[in-house]
């Protein structure tokens, strides 16, 4: 029976070449263009426009937004002022949880006196656990419950593809896809889910260098760490432009070493001529202002605040016990801390520091918690509520100088993605060589660029 | 750009987990251009039930959800968001194999109302493959404010499938749309697809063609189709083909191994 079929279908493939031979019917052309003509035909008859409208306003946004002279600007314009509204934003309410979830910490350091529970005990529960988490919770939550709506209505309103638009052009010179710019932008949110975009990618080459570069742009776990080390930047000046231009120029760094990586690996590793593809912008659309508070509430805020709270409950119970075992004289923490030093100090930052990014691979979100944890477990805070505390238990107590916190802010942007992103590159790319370089390449240039500065600003004078 | 708590940090390594053969009454497939609020009819049908994974073999994600609709149990494929069914990328190839050989109870084309007549190729495409088609107008609300007005039956009466019109984002049509595809996919509502027709030539190689290729074939694929796609020398279907219809010295050998075994 089958055999008999097989035969048919080879008879039908023979008198297919009979009825066409050499392509002489141009199948493709003519059931386009006759597609074209029923579809202009059917529109005629259905659609009709009572009045065209006068101004067409799509087109007249687009001509500013997307324009080679307003196009930029317009970008880092709306960029700033979210991330001014954050930083602005954020200190009143950060103050007002710290003190509920300080006060807890009071009412459960009371319990543990009443109940006579050893002094481990209350250390690592109390002084390790929760004051961790608190910390994650009083101070990240705010920052994400004001920029994750803002930058979640920028996307609804239909302004992130002409951000790719805009980002285009370069990306195709720098060897690498225009479909990039997108996933770059979905990296913005979080970096595992932009290597995931980045099968919208055909060429495995350019998909490559998509997946390597993703990790240049801040996501959702670095953003507070970044926005947090710029208040302190600017913190004696008390000025919240001073840090707003500063999360926007660590933005605009890490566009511009994603392109320079792009274009070398687009030259060596990953030698070849970019493809090309069309990007539609979609039509504006008016917000749903409450569908994006709870979308971003509940999609982003929560869920990256339940994932530090998560990875944080265990770092800062590790934290603790690294800092709480002794060796001789010095505690676990400090020994590596010390150990790590000379070589953190050449990168302009502390041994405490680089073992924070270290114990921090699980997620980036508990880099800046462990660091205070770190800190804390050697010095006599008991509570940080604002930006201020912070400012004085790093600068005051543990001689941070300008160079470390803009050290540090490189260092997060620059340095090795997440143990989940990483983890997603080793399943996209099926390669564990490419996973190894995706961590390696970053941790190179984090570490070049931080001595640059360190060793320059030091060689001025300037520190 | 669409990240949700599923698609973020450790939850987008889940995908393959899937959750075994779930009693499923009808597969529909979610075709449509992209940018026409697909996404949106997909969300709005199946709410949290979804869960994504890959066209075996194709990098091309793939997202899947369930809802139910009078007991039953109605399983939607999204498809990726394509301009045609020509094959001249992934995702094109991918919507077309799926549409042809993946044989869905029924297939949504959602279209934006705004720019009807650029949406209305991908529609005439489908209806070449599949009769079992709901076309779903969205974005109601912003031709609306474009002042532009579609007459909704006349088009159901041109494309011979029921027309839904729908503004998915305040969930207005979405009941309409459910019964069309009930209606469609347990066949109580009968389609008549509009055929466009080619120039002469085309139509008289087909008419030669299409004969033998539903002898071949039967009810199973749209033979007017297959016809049109092999006339095109389309090596994606022949070789599709040739998976189900092995040439003969295949055959020969498979018949020899099994003897030798």
């Amino acid at each position: 029976m089958s055999q008999y079929c097989s035969t048919r279908f080879a008879n039908i493939l023979h008198q297919v070449d009979s009825l066409n031979p050499m392509g002489k019917l141009h199948m493709n052309d003519t059931i386009v263009s006759s597609i074209y003509n029923a579809t202009e035909n059917i529109s005629q008859q259905v659609v009709s426009q009572r009045e065209k409208p006068k101004i067409d306003w799509d087109k007249k946004l687009d001509d500013v937004l997307t324009s080679r002279v307003f196009g930029f600007p317009s970008m880092l314009l709306l960029l700033g002022m979210i991330f001014w509204l954050t930083v602005a934003g954020a200190n009143v309410p950060s103050a007002m949880i710290a003190e509920t979830l300080f006060w807890g910490q009071d009412r459960l350091t009371d319990l543990c006196n009443y109940l006579h529970a050893p002094a481990w005990f209350h250390g690592f529960f109390v002084e390790g656990i929760y004051r961790c988490l608190a910390w994650v919770i009083s101070v990240m939550l705010p920052p994400m419950a004001i920029f994750f709506p803002c930058f979640t209505l920028l996307e609804d309103l239909g302004y992130l593809p002409r951000v790719a638009f805009n980002l285009d052009r370069l990306f195709k010179k720098a060897g690498a896809h225009g479909k990039q710019s997108l996933t770059m932008s979905m990296g913005f949110g979080c970096n595992a889910a932009g290597i995931i975009a980045c099968r919208i990618i055909e060429s495995p080459r350019e998909r490559m260098i998509a997946m390597l570069t993703n990790n240049f742009v801040p996501c959702n776990g670095r953003f507070p760490t970044l926005i947090a080390l710029a208040g302190i930047l600017v913190f004696g000046m008390g000025n919240t432009f001073g840090a707003t231009a500063i999360v926007v120029g660590i933005v605009l760094l890490g566009i511009a070493v994603t392109l320079a990586v792009s274009w070398t690996l687009s030259k060596t590793l990953l030698k070849g001529v970019p493809s090309s593809f069309t990007l539609e912008l979609p039509p504006y659309r008016k917000p749903q202002i409450g569908k994006i508070i709870v979308r971003s509430i509940f999609d982003r805020t929560l869920f990256v605040l339940g994932r530090a709270v998560c990875v944080a409950a265990p770092a800062g119970a590790v934290t603790w016990l690294l800092a709480n075992i002794y060796v001789g004289d010095l505690s676990i923490l400090a020994h590596c801390a010390h150990w790590l030093n000379p070589f953190a100090t050449a990168l302009g930052l502390d041994g405490f520091i680089l073992m924070a990014f270290i114990l921090g691979l699980p997620a980036n979100e508990i880099v800046l918690p462990i660091l205070i944890m770190s800190y804390l477990a050697t010095g006599s805070m008991t509570e940080l509520e604002s930006i201020e505390d912070l400012y004085n238990l790093f600068v005051v107590q543990h001689d941070w100088t300008w160079l470390t916190a803009l050290c540090m802010m490189l260092f997060s942007l620059l340095h090795y993605p997440c143990g989940t992103t990483l983890w997603t590159i080793r399943k996209e790319s099926g390669s564990s060589k490419w996973t190894v370089l995706a961590a390696l390449i970053p941790l190179g240039i984090a570490c070049t660029i931080c001595f640059i500065v360190a060793q320059t600003a030091r060689a001025l004078g300037w520190v | 750009m669409g990240l949700t708590h599923q698609s973020c940090g450790s939850g987008v390594n889940k995908e393959a987990f899937h959750k075994g053969p779930a009693k499923t009454n009808y597969v529909i497939a979610l075709a449509g251009n992209p940018n026409t609020g697909k996404s949106t009819v997909f969300n709005a049908l199946t709410g949290l039930n979804q869960h994504t994974g890959n066209w075996p073999g194709k990098t091309v994600l793939r997202a899947e959800g369930k809802y139910t609709h009078q007991g039953l149990v109605y399983n939607l494929i999204d498809l990726p968001g394509t301009y045609s069914l020509l094959a001249n990328s992934i995702e094109e190839q991918v919507a077309r194999d799926y549409l042809c050989f993946g044989q869905p109870n029924a297939t949504v084309v959602v279209v934006d109302a705004t720019c009807l007549e650029r949406n209305l190729n991908l529609v005439l495409q489908v209806l070449e493959i599949t009769s079992k088609v709901v076309v779903c107008v969205n974005l109601m609300d912003e031709a609306k404010r474009k002042k532009i007005s579609i007459n909704i039956n006349s088009l159901a009466q041109i494309l011979g499938v029921p027309v839904v019109a729908t503004a998915a984002r305040d969930g207005i049509g979405l009941d309409q749309l459910v019964n069309a595809i009930a209606g469609v996919a347990n066949g109580t509502i009968q389609t008549n697809p509009y055929v466009v027709q080619y120039s002469e030539v085309i139509e008289d190689a087909i008419g030669k063609l299409e004969p033998e290729i539903k002898q071949l074939v039967g009810e199973q694929f749209n033979s007017r189709w297959l016809a049109l796609r092999l006339l095109s020398k389309d090596q994606t279907v022949i070789a599709e083909l040739k998976k189900l219809y092995p040439s003969e010295d295949r055959l020969q050998s498979k018949v020899g191994g099994e003897l030798l075994a």
